[in-house]
């Protein structure tokens, strides 16, 4: 019961910070951006003579292009929402008024967690739906499997979540903050070299992306993702940055998962054992 | 905090005081579950302090009272009476009445951003009282209150205390835990420094300053029967009784041995005297 009170009034008091309607807007002007480009691009093809074949795998190689934006907005935006939810509520003694409820802390943090989760999801479903939506309507090219890749793509919002609430219980909303996109950064390299290590054999780059994935998989999720959405033609043309020139196995999205359950237990037992 | 031993006993006032950092939050902390102590063990309504079901027992005033600021006072006290479980059929009747005890009725539509200090308090005061809990800490409840607002903190206090709650009381405000508090405990860097049971006041030892001309010597070897000190300096007389009971009578005595009685002033340390005799004035409040 706790746990969903707590769910439900983070959701609301997530739906009110400014940084959430910064990112809508920031994904609705994405939006838009996006549809005119395809407008755009569609006018032009029709007054060229390129064949229908390479329209169409130009389109999607757009229309991946506008979901990665996707994943990077929605990941950063739920890491910046959620950054000072534990620390800041610390700090400000917000938080007190809370542990001293007959509800134990792990109802409490998961509680949170579960506003987030619900806060990221909707956020993810709106902007990934939408692009979509314009890549079919607009495009006229749907991805491959668009709720499998919508899913992976809300799996690393979840994982951001995680590890920045791993964080919060550590250190202040800053630090954790800024620990949270360092560990992004590094899985954002890592994943880029790992994809080019796939033009050279036996390339050391691929245990540079291997680590890093390792050490934070929201890459990993992602170029998963990109794998799952893509046309199988375009990719084996490797038409677009996200061909599938290493493609993250299911095992590592299982990795993925254990990790944020894992980040998320060890969140729940430092928040139950610190002082408040 | 160290060798720190306290007992509070069912439905008193209780007050706790101390200078700044003499750990008077921290314990207050450790009660409820929100510290951790490195050592030694503390009992809250009979259980284990901390214990998580004991809470729906327990009302709680943070110092710095903050919330979401967008919820109403409504919105508030609804949210934390769940949370303490307390049914929503309960709360639709309790909160309206709650927002009324701590005068905020007129602002119940307005958003907590838009709050006073004091106001924040007035509606953290209710929000510990929402699941009418038997034991209650307020940390500073009236720091940003004006007169009216401190009159109506101390009538709610007392009327929990009618109702049988225990009240623990953490306040810098001497003169409010002198007129609130049943029993005050002065602590310093961690430890009681001294306990008084301020029900008792009127069988403490009272100090009294006479100026009185035609004193006889055996006018003043007479008040040994009530006092356990007399000092004379010429017209002056300060002599100090057991409590206040013999007074008159000490009074009709040097009426009635011819001294001419021009002043009698019992005097009693107020708590702000006491609390800087122990404390030492260069300690600040």
């Amino acid at each position: 019961m706790g746990v969903w009170i707590m769910a439900g009034i983070t959701f609301r008091e997530a739906a009110r910070k400014k940084i959430l309607w910064t990112a809508l807007l920031a994904g609705a002007a994405f939006l838009l951006v996006f549809g005119i480009g395809l407008r755009f691009q569609i006018s032009d093809f029709r007054n060229s003579s390129v064949p229908p074949f390479l329209r169409y795998q130009v389109v999607s190689a757009m229309l991946m292009i506008g979901l990665y934006t996707v994943d990077l907005l929605a990941v950063v935006m739920t890491t910046l929402t959620s950054v000072d939810t534990i620390s800041g509520e610390i700090t400000s003694g917000t938080i007190h008024a809370i542990a001293t409820k007959p509800l134990p802390r792990w109802q409490i943090l998961v509680g949170k967690w579960l506003g987030f989760v619900a806060m990221a999801g909707v956020y993810v479903a709106m902007m990934f739906g939408g692009a979509i939506a314009e890549g079919y309507w607009i495009g006229g090219v749907m991805a491959q499997h668009p709720v499998r890749g919508g899913l992976l793509v809300f799996l690393e919002c979840v994982t951001a979540l995680s590890v920045t609430f791993l964080f919060g219980t550590w250190f202040s909303t800053l630090t954790s903050g800024v620990i949270t996109l360092g560990l992004l950064g590094v899985a954002f390299l890592g994943g880029w070299l790992e994809q080019m290590s796939g033009f050279t054999e036996g390339s050391r780059l691929a245990i540079v992306g291997i680590v890093s994935s390792l050490i934070m998989p929201s890459e990993a999720i992602w170029r998963r993702a990109a794998f799952e959405m893509e046309s199988p033609l375009s990719g084996s043309l490797q038409f677009s940055p996200f061909a599938d020139v290493s493609i993250p196995s299911v095992a590592m999205i299982g990795y993925a998962v254990v990790y944020l359950l894992i980040a998320l237990a060890i969140a729940v037992y430092h928040f139950g054992e610190r002082d408040l | 905090m160290r060798d720190l031993t306290l007992t509070v006993r069912r439905g008193e006032i209780f007050g706790f005081l101390g200078p700044n950092g003499a750990g008077k939050s921290t314990s207050i902390k450790m009660l409820l579950g929100l510290a951790r102590p490195t050592s030694g063990e503390a009992s809250v309504l009979g259980v284990p302090a901390g214990d998580v079901e004991i809470r729906r027992r327990i009302g709680f005033l943070p110092e710095h009272f903050r919330f979401y600021e967008w919820l109403t006072p409504p919105e508030l006290l609804h949210l934390h009476g769940r949370l303490s479980g307390v049914s929503e059929a309960l709360l639709v009747k309790r909160v309206p009445a709650l927002i009324d005890l701590v005068g905020l009725t007129p602002h119940s539509d307005k958003r907590l951003q838009n709050f006073s200090k004091g106001m924040l308090q007035r509606i953290g005061l209710a929000q510990a009282l929402v699941h009418q809990p038997e034991l209650i800490f307020l940390d500073e409840p009236t720091s940003g209150l004006d007169p009216l607002g401190r009159r109506m903190v101390r009538d709610i206090i007392r009327a929990q205390r009618e109702r049988g709650a225990t009240v623990f009381l953490n306040s810098h405000i001497l003169s409010e835990i002198e007129i609130t508090c049943d029993e005050v405990v002065f602590i310093r860097e961690g430890e009681v420094v001294t306990n008084r049971d301020l029900r008792a006041q009127h069988e403490e030892a009272v100090r009294v300053e006479v100026r009185a001309r035609k004193l006889s010597p055996e006018c003043v070897a007479g008040l040994g029967r009530w006092t356990t000190s007399v000092e004379v300096d010429e017209e002056r007389l300060t002599l100090t009784a057991p409590s206040r009971e013999p007074l008159p009578e000490i009074l009709r005595h040097l009426v009635g041995s011819g001294a001419e009685v021009y002043q009698f002033t019992p005097q009693r340390l107020s708590l702000e005297e006491l609390f800087m005799n122990i404390m030492g004035e260069d300690r600040g409040l």
